[in-house]
């Protein structure tokens, strides 16, 4: 009889839990499904909040989308070689520069923004291009990418691998290619996945760096919430989550990967 | 293939001397072993031959008859077997083994025909499309080994390849690999800091000590004919005999010993098997320490001279802790070098 008062107890805390952080969530959702939010369920389910997102805000949707394939592919370029060159030259100026690295993680999104605006803000094409939120963006997320490389770079004997490869006539460029890579793509793909969903989501720096003609998903959001209907702003929710979910369990996932080779 | 060194030194940025200017000469087919303490040189010696250290200049490397001090590593052609094997743990055994092969331009039937038969001189045909991460420690060695041979390479380099292996299953695969370099035909040089090791599989032993090659001979010349004490030490665990010179005897603690020749300004050395217990010898002292060993006794005599002289009994019955023994070491037995204020 005690044992299960606790059992009750436990499962009625497990409970109100998951309700604290779902219903706002379904109550959200359910929103953007339904006819009319005020007259409440009864008016009936639609999509047409939802068409209308994507009426709206499609070209933020392929801006978000665009702007962190393109966020990836500038953090690989950057980051890959970044870590290689860090792992290979391990002492006290690499550690100095992996946390000069990460000092965009420690700075927040507003102030990186304002730097980049008084930095760049006269150099009008730049200013108003896409690019200026993807510099803000690669600034953002590239220590993530080099730091999840560098942890399974770091757990590896790189050195002596790649000595192998080169007693066995293997170039530089052959044993970074088949060598370094391979051995560190569970590291590239927890990186990856985690700066294609940061790039999406990021808000507060993208906020200070869009322009009327160039809103990212978030933006987006931010913008239906303070004028549109309030349907209209739970449905653009829901195609939030549609988006980003799958990609936040993908990464959980490569992350654990990338973890257990680390360790 | 030969290979030659000529006045090969290594210097490091800190100015650490690691290699003083060595002279080697390894002849076509001869397997070399490069033995020595750790600290030696040995190690980075073979590095300069593998291409992965560059020497002090005035150095050079010649593979028959090319220099190839400025060639790099990948250019060189050399098998390398790694301490830590080094093996690619995102190729499978058989990818392992043909990676040099690939790196060659092979076709890929010559790749895999060729792949298929080193796996079966090394005993890994089965393996050879597991990861390596399920392989156990003897049989990543001879991959190691496998990847190292299957290109062909002119000169074979073997880095302490069993110290990462248990004891007992070192013994086994110190034997294996000694027959497996003698069936290869390849000019090999193999470093350890085993004398065992090196005696086992090589046709000659290099003795490293401080940054030099101190003697290099056949095992049996190092064994019975060391130059000096570090060799004599070193290669067969010679002991000193302490004591005072006297013209043609050797004056201890224990009696006298005749040296059977001029021993003034030598230091003198016997090795543990040539101490025999023998009821007429001439040096008398006391049983300190019994060891058995299966096959012998290891006895430890006090009072012979200040430190303990280790002899080795074959017999049935050792004597007792305590009692006193007559000990007789013949006079051709024992090691006379010269003088260097130090010994073992």
């Amino acid at each position: 009889m005690h044992k299960s008062k606790a059992k009750m107890l436990q499962l009625i805390v497990t409970l109100s839990a998951c309700a604290f952080l779902f219903v706002p969530t379904i109550l959200s959702v359910m929103a953007g499904v339904t006819a009319n939010y005020f007259q409440g369920i009864s008016s009936g389910l639609t999509l047409k909040w939802v068409f209308r997102v994507w009426e709206l805000y499609a070209d933020s949707i392929f801006l978000s989308l665009w702007l962190a394939i393109a966020c990836l592919f500038c953090t690989l370029l950057i980051g890959l070689p970044a870590a290689y060159g860090l792992a290979r030259h391990p002492g006290w100026l690499s550690r100095i520069l992996e946390e000069f690295i990460s000092l965009p993680l420690a700075v927040p999104g507003l102030a990186l923004a304002l730097a980049l605006l008084q930095l760049y803000g006269s150099m009008k094409g730049f200013r108003a291009s896409w690019t200026f939120i993807l510099v803000g963006h690669v600034l953002y997320t590239l220590p993530f990418m080099v730091r999840s490389i560098l942890a399974v770079l770091a757990a590896i004997d790189l050195k002596t691998l790649e000595e192998g490869a080169a007693t066995l006539g293997a170039s530089p460029w052959q044993r970074f290619r088949d060598i370094v890579v391979p051995n560190a793509m569970p590291g590239i793909l927890a990186g990856a996945l985690t700066v294609v969903t940061l790039s999406i989501g990021e808000f507060n720096l993208t906020w200070m760096l869009h322009t009327p003609y160039l809103k990212t998903l978030p933006v987006g959001l931010a913008d239906s919430y303070a004028s549109m209907r309030l349907e209209v702003a739970s449905a653009y929710t829901l195609v939030f989550f549609v988006l980003i979910v799958p990609l936040l369990m993908a990464m959980q996932w490569a992350s654990a990967r990338a973890q257990r080779i680390a360790q | 293939m030969t290979l030659r060194l000529t006045n090969t030194a290594k210097t490091y940025p800190d100015g650490t001397k690691a290699l003083m200017p060595t002279d080697l000469t390894v002849e076509t087919g001869e397997v070399v072993s490069l033995l020595g303490p750790s600290g030696c040189g040995k190690t980075t010696l073979l590095r300069i031959i593998a291409g992965l250290e560059t020497p002090d200049t005035g150095g050079e490397i010649w593979f028959d008859d090319d220099n190839v001090t400025a060639q790099p590593v990948e250019r060189r052609n050399v098998g390398m077997v790694f301490q830590s094997y080094a093996l690619f743990p995102n190729m499978s055994v058989g990818a392992n083994v043909g990676y040099g092969l690939k790196m060659q331009k092979l076709s890929k039937p010559e790749i895999d025909a060729r792949v298929t038969q080193v796996l079966e001189m090394c005993q890994l045909e089965k393996f050879s499309h597991r990861s390596i991460s399920a392989l156990s420690g003897g049989q990543r060695q001879r991959v190691a080994l496998a990847r190292a041979i299957a290109p062909r390479p002119r000169l074979l380099l073997l880095d302490e390849p069993l110290s990462a292996l248990d004891a007992a299953l070192r013994e086994t695969l110190r034997d294996e690999l000694a027959i497996l370099l003698r069936k290869f035909q390849i000019t090999a040089i193999f470093v350890t800091h085993d004398q065992d090791e090196a005696m086992a599989i090589a046709d000659r032993v290099a003795v490293m000590a401080e940054g030099r090659v101190v003697q290099s001979g056949t095992p049996e010349e190092l064994y019975r004919n060391p130059t000096s004490a570090f060799v004599a030490g070193f290669v067969g665990n010679a002991m000193q005999l302490h004591g005072t010179h006297d013209g043609m005897l050797l004056k201890l603690s224990g009696g006298v010993l005749p040296l059977g020749r001029d021993g003034t300004g030598q230091d003198i050395f016997v090795r543990a098997e040539d101490v025999l217990i023998d009821s007429s010898g001439p040096l008398k002292g006391q049983v300190e320490t019994v060891t058995f060993l299966g096959t012998h006794y290891r006895v430890g005599i006090g009072g012979l001279m200040p430190e303990i002289l280790i002899s080795i009994f074959p017999g049935q019955s050792a004597p007792r802790i305590g009692e006193t023994v007559q000990v007789s070491i013949k006079p051709e037995s024992l090691m006379l070098l010269p003088q260097t204020g130090r010994g073992k």
